[in-house]
C-alpha cells in the first residue's frame, strides 16, 4: 500500500507549535503552517471526545483583523464592510458576531468569515489560506474610510463540546452568561482575551483570541482539566462535516454563490431586493437575481447508502448508467458520531430535495447516495 | 510457514502454494482508524503490483497492491463487518485475502522480517 510522504517546505508555526509537538501531535503542512492533524488518540477518538466532553483546537493559523472607521464611528466601519459582503453588518449589535462572505463581481465567494462588533470597531476572523488576499481586498476597497489592522501577534484557540462551558467558567465565570454568537473582551485566568461563543464543530463552545505570548500557558491550563483533550485538524474536519458546515475552497469557492451554496440564511432581508440597503456588494446583480428566480444547482448533504466513504471530487450521476455527471462531491468522509459515511456536494435543484437518490462513481462502481438535510448531527448551540 | 514483507507495507504468510496477505502494523499505525475495507472478488486473477483492495481511514483512502501474481482463493469477510480489526490485529485476524501463488520466483524479491524492520526504522 502507498503511504503519504511528507514534504519539507518552509512552514510557518503558531504560538502553540511547541506544545503540539510536546503533546505528541502528528504535524502536517496546512495552509502554509505546520499543524497537528491528530494526537495519540487518533481522529476517531478525538472526534467522539469533542462530542462527549471537550476538545481544544489551535486555529491560530486563521487571520484576525480589526476594522476601524477613520471617523471613529463603528457604524461607518459596518457600512464600509457592507460594500464587500451581502450581510447586514450595521445590524450586528455590540457584543455580537455574524457569519459573512466576501463576494466577487460574478457573485462567487472569495472567502467566508466571522464579523464581530467589539463596540469601537469590527473584529474579523478569516480563513488561513485566504488571509493575505482578504487583507489586500479590504485595503484596496476600504482604505479611504477605514484602518485595517491584522493582529499577527494573537493566537486563536477553540474550546468545543458539552463540557466547554464548565471548563471555561472555572477560569472566567462570566462566560456562562454568553449565548451563541455573543462575543467580547473577557479576562480568562488573568489574560485579556476576546471570546466568542461559537465554533466549527456543531457543538456548544468558545473561540478565544489570546495574545501570542500568553497562548501556551492558557492552553496548558485548559488541557490540565481532565475533560479536555487536544484535537487535530483531522477531527476538526470530520466534526464540521457532520455539522454540515462549509469548508472554504471545497464546499464554497469563487465559482459558487451564497445561494448555490445554500447559505441564503446568512443574507439578511435588508440586503435583498426590496430591503433597506439592497445590493451594493460585489456580484449583487447575480446573487439577488438568484434569490428571486433560484439557482440551477445547490449544495446538499449526502448520505452514502453503503459503508464506503465517498470523498471530495467523486462525480455524481442521476442513475447507474448515464455517462454525464450532474454534480460532484465537495467534501466527504466518515462521520464517527453517525458511524457512517457522510458527504456534501452540488446537484441540480431538481435533485436537491432531501430523499433524492443519486449515484457517485467510486473505483469504477456506482454507489447510491441519498440527499439528506444538514446538519447530519444536530447542533447543540446555546441560543 | 514463512512471513515476507513488501516495501509498500503488506505482509504475506506463505503456506505451500497459498499466500495470505494483509497490511503491516506499521501501515495501520500510519493510516489511523480504519473505517472501511474493500476486498477483491474470489476467483479474480491479480497481477503483481495491481490494486487489489482499498483500506479507508477517517482521513483517506489507500490502495493495497497485490504483492505477487495469483488467483484470489478467499477473502476475509470479517473486515467488512469490523474494519477496525486492521487497527487491533493487522498481522493476524485482519488478513485481507488469500492468493494461489502463480510464480514462486516472485517471492524472491520480498523482504524478511529483519529487512522489513530496517525498512521502517
Amino acid at each position: 500500500m502507498m503511504l503519504a510522504r511528507e514534504t519539507e517546505t518552509a512552514l510557518k508555526t503558531t504560538p502553540l507549535h511547541a506544545l503540539h509537538s510536546a503533546s505528541g501531535g502528528k504535524m502536517v503542512p496546512f495552509a502554509g503552517y505546520d499543524m497537528p492533524v491528530q494526537f495519540a488518540p487518533g481522529v476517531l477518538r478525538e472526534h467522539l471526545h469533542t462530542r462527549n466532553s471537550a476538545g481544544l483546537f489551535d486555529v491560530s493559523h486563521m487571520g484576525q483583523l480589526e476594522l476601524r472607521a477613520k471617523s471613529g464611528r463603528i457604524e461607518d466601519a459596518a457600512l464600509a464592510l457592507e460594500r464587500l459582503v451581502p450581510q447586514d453588518i450595521l445590524a450586528v449589535a455590540p457584543g455580537r458576531q455574524r457569519y459573512a462572505q466576501f463576494t466577487n463581481e460574478a457573485g462567487g465567494i472569495l472567502d467566508d468569515l466571522m464579523v464581530a462588533n467589539l463596540g469601537s470597531h469590527l473584529f474579523l476572523v478569516v480563513n488561513a489560506a485566504c488571509k493575505a488576499e482578504d487583507e489586500a481586498h479590504l485595503r484596496s476597497h476600504l482604505s479611504d474610510s477605514c484602518i485595517i489592522e491584522p493582529l499577527a501577534d494573537r493566537a486563536l484557540m477553540a474550546l468545543q463540546g458539552p463540557s466547554a462551558e464548565s471548563v471555561l467558567a472555572r477560569l472566567c465565570p462570566e462566560i456562562s452568561a454568553m449565548r451563541f454568537m455573543d462575543t467580547g473582551p473577557r479576562r480568562i485566568d488573568g489574560v485579556d482575551c476576546f471570546v466568542s461563543r461559537s465554533g466549527y464543530t456543531g457543538e456548544d463552545g468558545f473561540e478565544i483570541s489570546v495574545p501570542a505570548e500568553q497562548a501556551e500557558a492558557l492552553a496548558k491550563t485548559l488541557l490540565a482539566n481532565g475533560d479536555v483533550l487536544p484535537i487535530g485538524l483531522g477531527a476538526r474536519d470530520s466534526l464540521r462535516l457532520e455539522a454540515g458546515l462549509c469548508l472554504y475552497g471545497h464546499d464554497i469557492d469563487t465559482t459558487t454563490t451564497p445561494v448555490e451554496g445554500a447559505l441564503e440564511w446568512s443574507v439578511q432581508k435588508s440586503r435583498r431586493q426590496g430591503g433597506a440597503r439592497a445590493g451594493g456588494f460585489p456580484g449583487a446583480d447575480r446573487i439577488l437575481a438568484q434569490f428571486e428566480k433560484g439557482a440551477s444547482r445547490r449544495r446538499v448533504g449526502l448520505r452514502p447508502e453503503g459503508r464506503a466513504p465517498v470523498r471530495e471530487g467523486a462525480p455524481l450521476f442521476a442513475d447507474e448508467v448515464s455517462s454525464e455527471p450532474i454534480g460532484q462531491v465537495t467534501s466527504g468522509g466518515f462521520g464517527p458520531s453517525l458511524n457512517a459515511p457522510v458527504a456534501m456536494g452540488y446537484l441540480p435543484v431538481s435533485l436537491a430535495a432531501a430523499g433524492s437518490l443519486v449515484f457517485a462513481e467510486l473505483r469504477g462502481a456506482r454507489l447510491p447516495l441519498r440527499v439528506a438535510a444538514t446538519p447530519f448531527v444536530p447542533n447543540t448551540y446555546k441560543r | 510457514m514463512t512471513t515476507l514483507y513488501t516495501t509498500d507495507h503488506e505482509w504475506l504468510r506463505i503456506e505451500g502454494d497459498v499466500a495470505t496477505i494483509g497490511v503491516t502494523d506499521y501501515a495501520q499505525s500510519q493510516l489511523g482508524d480504519v473505517v472501511f475495507v474493500e476486498l477483491p472478488k474470489v476467483g479474480r486473477s491479480l497481477k503483481k503490483a495491481e490494486a487489489a483492495a482499498v483500506v479507508e481511514s477517517v482521513k483517506a483512502a489507500s490502495d493495497v497492491y497485490a504483492p505477487i501474481t495469483g488467483e484470489v482463493l478467499e477473502v476475509n469477510d470479517a473486515l467488512a463487518a469490523e474494519p477496525a480489526l486492521v487497527n487491533s490485529d493487522a498481522g493476524g485476524k485482519a488478513w485481507f485475502f488469500k492468493l494461489k501463488i502463480a510464480d514462486k520466483s516472485e517471492l524472491g524479491g520480498l523482504m524478511d522480517e529483519t529487512a522489513y524492520a530496517k525498512h521502517t526504522a
